[in-house]
């Protein structure tokens, strides 16, 4: 089985105490846990609000848009 | 526009020169035959919507999946795409090597590099997705026939295979185009693999309400015997489509895939597939991806607090009746009446007076529905 590979980052220790109040009642069980699950939140919502840049090309977008309208999706 | 899961929209769809050459390199290549599911995996890799996946999963990844619901980069993944092979076949190729994978009428579907072969535990594969070992689960049995290898590594897909249902068949790249032509920032998902009650007309309206699209997206696959035929689904669902929703406010297409019956883990799954349709929502009732009492019923909407990074956002129903005294689709939360008052919306019910050529009450199944079904003779899967 592989082990899935973890590091430690350092954080000053009165952030940490306060994540640990933060952290009560929400069920996690370790502090690196609850706080995997907030940067995990966090960088997600910094990735999506990158623009997304469109993967497709002009001539392909066109060719996909006349088949949306041969089939009735697009007007 | 959402981002596809992981960033990119993989395409895997190679035409034009670089597929005749592939073509041509194909007939020194090994074999591989594949069922019809995992042509559908294999398709649905190379067309994007199971991005970020580019092939099937090699060992360090799917290990990644079993253990921690996530690839080895960390991103969200919960039910492993794999390519299972008998030892004999082992035999005839190596890692490094090219192999073309046949789909199961013997057509050259795609090429795929070979970058791992290894075994896994069948068990522990079951109980790790499935959460159950138990042989009735319609999971575990599909486990229990699969090869005893796995073989992990990209695939390009080199041709298409025959599809009855082109015109309702869209790409992500397509759904994604479609969507930013409509105008439509946010989009909802619903899965079905039924034909349309009030019920479902009800979930999909009230959540409709939030967004300004609904992408009805019928499981198009292998069915049980008695199940309605996926031809009726989209017929039913076209006419209801066409005489009960704004055109400019929905759109169907179809999803080929099969279920897993996985409950909560392919409930994340059908979520990711939606989010590389260019959803930003998605629908997931109760008992979502659930066969018989293996899952509780809400646990398929539970296991969303675990990922915090799925940006998908689901919207979770409870089930619903009808109130003979509210005159609408209720929840035990806004209807203060009692059970004497209410009806379910019981799909198996109308199912029998639809056999007997009953049309089902107008509160019920949409008279137009009804007729189309009564209508058909071939309803039901054989």
């Amino acid at each position: 089985m592989t082990d899935k590979k973890y590091t430690t980052v350092s954080i000053p220790i009165p952030l940490a105490n306060k994540i640990k109040t933060h952290m009560e009642g929400t069920g996690f069980s370790s502090l690196s846990s609850y706080v995997t699950y907030v940067l995990r939140q966090v960088v997600s919502s910094l990735e999506e609000e990158e623009r997304q840049k469109d993967s497709f090309s002009k001539e392909d977008e066109e060719k996909v848009k006349e088949r949306l309208r041969a089939l009735g999706y697009l007007d | 526009m959402i981002k596809p899961h992981g960033g990119t929209l993989i395409n895997r769809q190679i035409t034009g020169d670089n597929r005749d050459k592939l073509l041509e390199q194909s007939r020194e290549m090994p074999v591989i035959t594949l069922s019809s599911a995992l042509r559908k995996d294999a398709q649905n890799i190379a067309s994007g919507l199971y991005s970020p996946l580019e092939g099937f999963l090699c060992k360090e990844d799917m290990e990644n999946v079993l253990e921690h619901s996530r690839l080895s980069n960390d991103i969200p993944w919960t039910i492993p795409i794999l390519l299972d092979i008998s030892e004999e076949e082992t035999k005839k190729f190596s890692e490094g090597d090219q192999v073309i994978l046949e789909s199961e009428n013997g057509e050259p579907f795609c090429i795929m590099d070979v970058e791992d072969i290894y075994t896994y535990d069948r068990k522990r594969y079951a109980e790790k997705v499935y959460g159950t070992t138990d042989k009735d689960h319609p999971g575990v049995q599909k486990t229990d026939l699969m090869g005893s290898h796995l073989v992990g590594g990209k695939i390009a897909q080199i041709n298409v295979s025959p599809n009855p249902f082109e015109n309702h068949t869209l790409k992500p790249m397509e759904t994604r185009i479609l969507f930013k032509e409509k105008g439509w920032r946010s989009v909802v998902g619903f899965q079905t693999r039924n034909v349309p009650h009030n019920g479902h007309e009800y979930i999909q309206k009230t959540a409709l309400t939030f967004v300004d699209g609904i992408f009805i997206n019928p499981i198009i696959g292998k069915k049980k015997s008695g199940d309605f035929t996926d031809d009726l689904i989209l017929k039913t669902y076209d006419i209801l489509i066409g005489n009960y929703y704004l055109k400019n406010r929905a759109v169907m297409s179809i999803l080929e895939a099969e279920m897993r019956y996985a409950g909560p883990k392919e409930a994340i799954f059908h979520a990711i597939i939606r989010k590389n349709f260019g959803c930003t929502h998605f629908i997931v009732g109760r008992d979502h991806a659930g066969v018989g009492e293996y899952y509780g019923p809400y646990a398929a909407q539970d296991i969303f607090e675990e990922f915090p990074d799925l940006v998908i956002t689901p919207i979770f129903f409870k089930s619903f009746t009808h109130c003979n005294k509210c005159g609408g689709a209720v929840d035990g939360f806004i209807c203060p009446h009692g059970d004497e008052h209410r009806e379910n919306f019981s799909g198996s019910k109308m199912r029998d007076m639809l056999v007997d050529g009953q049309i089902p009450p107008p509160h019920m199944m949409r008279p137009e529905v009804s007729k189309l079904v009564i209508e058909t003779d071939k309803k039901f899967v054989d």
